[in-house]
């Protein structure tokens, strides 16, 4: 794909994300994906965790999910840690998340509202 | 880490808790010189003499939820197994540049890894900032700039999940293009 090819491409994705705002302007409640970026995060694999929510997002056209990061918060040895936020709903950290369990979490919680128990952060 | 492009990722993150609005990643690949070199510079709010010094001490940390801070001295690990250092240059409420290099034919030199991913992860998640990414290797140059994006982009915001996946896409065509690939 040249350079030129490629910017076309991106107006024309520029567009079609515009109307998909639009809609999205009336509903204020998004849901919130945070991801532990810290360096324990990195190593843990916290980047492909990232694309793969990113990739699900986009593919499933979420437009009512926010994804944001968050630093080292002490508990490196459960990394990569992924919180989903749902408005009006407690967090939920989800603990050793792998690229495939990160797509499964935007199925099955974030889209269809079922908390995915075995494996969320054990009591500690 | 298990590749370079994980400790620039997790360099930059530095950069940007240090509240930087602007960051510049240059990779430099010389295979004349058997260099390879990784440059971080931010306008973040940068360290005194004494701090920057500290900052390659693991049992040095600005944070309070642990003692220790592993991202530089990972990174110098990693630069020194392969033959090369690093060099920490940093001006209080100015910036801070981090400069990494490695002797390329290093048998003990990490790959360079995913940068396309790297640079596509600190876009999303930090739409707010002005990344320029240069890489150079042997005499052909690629750079990337959000600010040019930006304002093509309009109002969408750069880290729409679809336009995250077009610069994803385009990084990874352009690297593959400055490997000599179709």
């Amino acid at each position: 794909m040249g350079v030129i090819k490629s910017i076309e491409e991106l107006e024309k994705i520029r567009d079609q994300a515009r109307e998909l705002i639009n809609l999205r302007k009336d509903n204020e409640n998004k849901t919130r994906i945070v991801v532990g970026m810290g360096t324990c995060g990195i190593s843990a694999g916290a980047r492909e965790v990232l694309m793969a929510i990113l990739d699900e997002i986009k593919k499933r056209n979420l437009t009512d999910v926010v994804v944001t990061e968050t630093g080292c918060i002490g508990m490196c040895r459960f990394e990569p840690l992924v919180d989903v936020i749902k408005p009006n709903q407690p967090k939920v950290t989800y603990v050793n998340v792998n690229p495939e369990k990160a797509r499964q979490i935007v199925a099955r919680h974030v889209v269809n509202n079922q908390v995915i128990d075995e494996w969320v952060i054990p009591n500690i | 880490m298990k590749e370079l492009s994980l400790h620039v990722l997790d360099i930059v993150e530095n950069s940007l808790r240090a509240g930087a609005t602007e960051v510049e990643i240059k990779i430099v690949e010389d295979s004349k010189k058997d260099v390879l070199s990784i440059e971080i510079k931010d306008n973040g709010r940068g360290m005194d003499e004494e701090t920057a010094k500290k900052a390659i001490d693991p049992f040095f940390t600005t944070r309070t939820e642990r003692k220790v801070g592993l991202g530089l001295p990972l990174l110098a690990q990693a630069a020194k197994a392969a033959g090369g250092g690093i060099a920490i240059q940093s001006t209080p409420s100015k910036g801070t540049t981090v400069r990494a290099w490695f002797k390329k034919s290093h048998i003990d030199l990490q790959p360079l890894g995913d940068m396309a991913k790297t640079i596509s992860a600190l876009v999303a998640l930090h739409p707010e900032v002005d990344f320029i990414y240069t890489h150079v290797k042997e005499d052909r140059v690629f750079c990337f700039s959000t600010k040019e994006l930006k304002e093509r982009l309009q109002e969408v915001p750069i880290n729409n999940p679809l336009v995250i996946d077009w610069i994803l896409r385009f990084l990874k065509e352009s690297l593959n293009k400055l490997s000599g690939g179709a």
